[in-house]
């Protein structure tokens, strides 16, 4: 059941146009990097935290809740300001985010409150994602994990071992989602370590893949919703995105993944997603 | 120990429901009892270090008290980002178990020994670094482990080392033990090499030097109170262990260093350009001075 205190957000392009801008702020004030990788998840957290995740804002740690591992943790951004706007804490808060003295850290970390897991070194997530859903196997717990991961981390050794793994054991309450939107720190990902034919990989290692259209909301919810999509085995979904997704200047631009926006490129920035949402 | 470590292990887990032993394809004619008793709360995570030890710690987030077993290197050195992020970091309740720490895998070669293991596990905040003297101190840390929470590096033997103990210490994480008080030396050893330490101690009274022997079971935290006391006691004080540079010998430098007293000070270590050749655990330590011959030797010369 999903918590309905939440009504001023069950609209998802909404909470998504709302993630973006606050990012776009968050990473402006803090003069820090990586707003192309929050920009393309923004609508697959908006869509997880409004209508799909099973969670207590009030009670982070309810034992039942559906857990996320958010393993592209260089794009926390996007995560603080879901977490903020769906009552995890005030969205005053967010100020913090890589200021001193701060515990919104620019990769993201635990003591937030809602992050499960703090990440920022690729190859991470998926492994302890695996740990948490093999335990509610054998505890015989129904709640689901979910896992965000980028494209590039893809190219990490461990998340092939948790692939083996997963399927291995059955994993069908876990489910991958990989936010690829082609790009990576020094280029194209088919031109540094190249992923295709990728969702074959993943079929071949016995899991159950979907690939959709990371911005469309009906995809994404369809998907999620609906995982497991075959019992015995786990879920990745192939979202396909853009990086910095709405923001026509940052759009497919490398330099994104480094660069700050700054208070006239915030400006603009905020104004051409205004213009483009369809909230 | 590993036998020791088995058993005690099973013991435990019929009190603790909560324990969960998890290990990467090893521990054949070791593990079965615990696998046989306890199938829902035992894992063969495969040949798979980095997963493994993140899998643990998913597990031990979600209320476990997880056990990794593994060989030397691979539970640590391989998979030590995920023990430093995964584990350390989020101060969960996982045990790394290394069997074959220092030379015990003797003829196998530079891949199976563990050189490094203390010096780098040391260094991470929060984890509890033991290294057991002998099988009696390895049933006695573990169950000093399950008394706290938080994540620990358990550092076994592999052979049958012998028992050092007739009767069980009062064992304390963090506590050296003391087998023997003497006014002319401070012997201080860490993990396996403690019989060799006991014999050399018993040697050197026979020839009227009366020779402290700490067994210095846990790296961190590190018990500096009877280091201080035993090494301005006698004024001269040997670290003896089956383990590369930086580990015990590093642990007490910093101390006596610190203390600002003088001191005779000699560090018995394994030097690694040393380690070329095929060998039994017991020639190679002998190689390199690990011996109670050695320490003997060492002892007289620091006491003339």
């Amino acid at each position: 059941m999903i918590n309905r205190d939440f009504e001023n957000y069950l609209d998802s392009h909404l909470f998504a146009l709302k993630i973006r801008i606050k990012s776009l702020q968050m990473v402006h004030a803090a003069k820090s990097s990586h707003i192309g990788g929050a920009l393309s998840v923004a609508d697959l957290l908006a869509v997880l935290y409004s209508r799909v995740l099973n969670i207590d804002p009030k009670n982070p740690l309810w034992d039942a809740r559906d857990r996320l591992i958010f393993s592209k943790g260089h794009a926390c951004a996007s995560l603080y300001a879901a977490l903020s706007y769906r009552g995890f804490f005030p969205e005053e808060e967010l100020e913090g985010f890589g200021q001193d003295g701060s515990y919104f850290l620019t990769h993201s970390d635990r003591k937030v409150p809602g992050v499960e897991f703090s990440t920022g070194s690729l190859g991470h997530g998926l492994p302890f994602a695996c740990g948490m859903a093999l335990a509610a196997k054998r505890k015989g717990k129904n709640w689901r994990v979910f896992v965000i991961l980028s494209d590039g981390e893809m190219e990490e050794g461990s998340n092939w071992e948790a692939f083996l793994f997963a399927a291995h054991h059955r994993l069908d309450n876990l489910i991958a989602v990989i936010d690829y939107n082609k790009m990576q720190a020094l280029g194209q990902v088919s031109d540094i370590l190249g992923l295709e034919p990728l969702g074959e990989k993943l079929k071949s290692f016995r899991w159950s893949v979907r690939d959709i259209d990371g911005h469309d909301h009906d995809q994404i919810y369809k998907s999620l919703s609906s995982a497991p999509w075959h019992k015995g085995s786990p879920s990745c979904l192939i979202a396909n995105t853009v990086k910095g997704k709405g923001v026509d200047f940052m759009e497919n631009k490398l330099e994104w993944h480094y660069r700050s926006p700054n208070a006239q490129q915030l400006d603009l920035a905020i104004a051409k997603l205004k213009k483009g949402s369809h909230a | 120990m590993r036998k020791a470590f088995i058993q005690e292990l099973v013991a435990q887990a019929r009190i603790h429901p909560d324990i969960f032993l998890i290990v990467g394809d090893l521990g054949f004619s070791v593990i079965e009892p615990f696998v046989e008793e306890f199938p829902e709360r035992f894992l063969n995570a495969g040949i798979a270090e980095q997963n493994m030890a993140g899998v643990a710690a998913g597990l031990a987030y979600e209320g476990y008290r997880v056990f990794i077993y593994s060989i030397a290197n691979f539970p640590t050195l391989r998979c030590f980002e995920q023990i430093r992020n995964d584990i350390c970091y989020h101060s969960l309740p996982v045990t790394i178990v290394s069997v074959g720490g220092g030379l015990s895998y003797g003829s196998q070669g530079y891949s199976h020994y563990g050189l490094e293991d203390l010096a780098v596990m040391r260094v991470l905040p929060g984890l509890t670094v033991i290294a057991p003297g002998d099988p009696v101190e390895t049933r006695l840390a573990l169950r000093d482990i399950l008394r706290q929470r938080g994540p620990c590096y358990l550092r076994l033997g592999k052979t049958q080392e012998l028992k050092v103990y007739e009767n069980e210490p009062e064992f304390q994480i963090g506590k050296a033990l003391i087998l023997s008080e003497g006014s002319d030396i401070t012997l201080i050893s860490t993990g396996g090499v403690l019989e060799k330490t006991v014999k050399a101690a018993q040697e050197l009274k026979r020839k009227n030097i009366s020779a402290t022997v700490l067994s210095m079971h846990t790296l961190s935290p590190l018990d500096k109170e009877s280091l201080l006391k035993w090494a301005l006691a006698t004024g001269r004080v040997m670290t003896i262990e089956e383990h590369g540079a930086g580990g015990l010998a590093a642990v007490v430098s910093e101390v006596l260093a610190m203390a600002g007293k003088p001191l005779k000070f000699v560090c018995l270590y394994l030097r690694q350009n040393e380690i070329d050749v095929s060998g039994s655990q017991e020639y190679l330590c002998r190689r390199q001075g690990i011996s109670d011959e050695n320490i003997v030797q060492t002892a007289l010369t620091m006491c003339k």
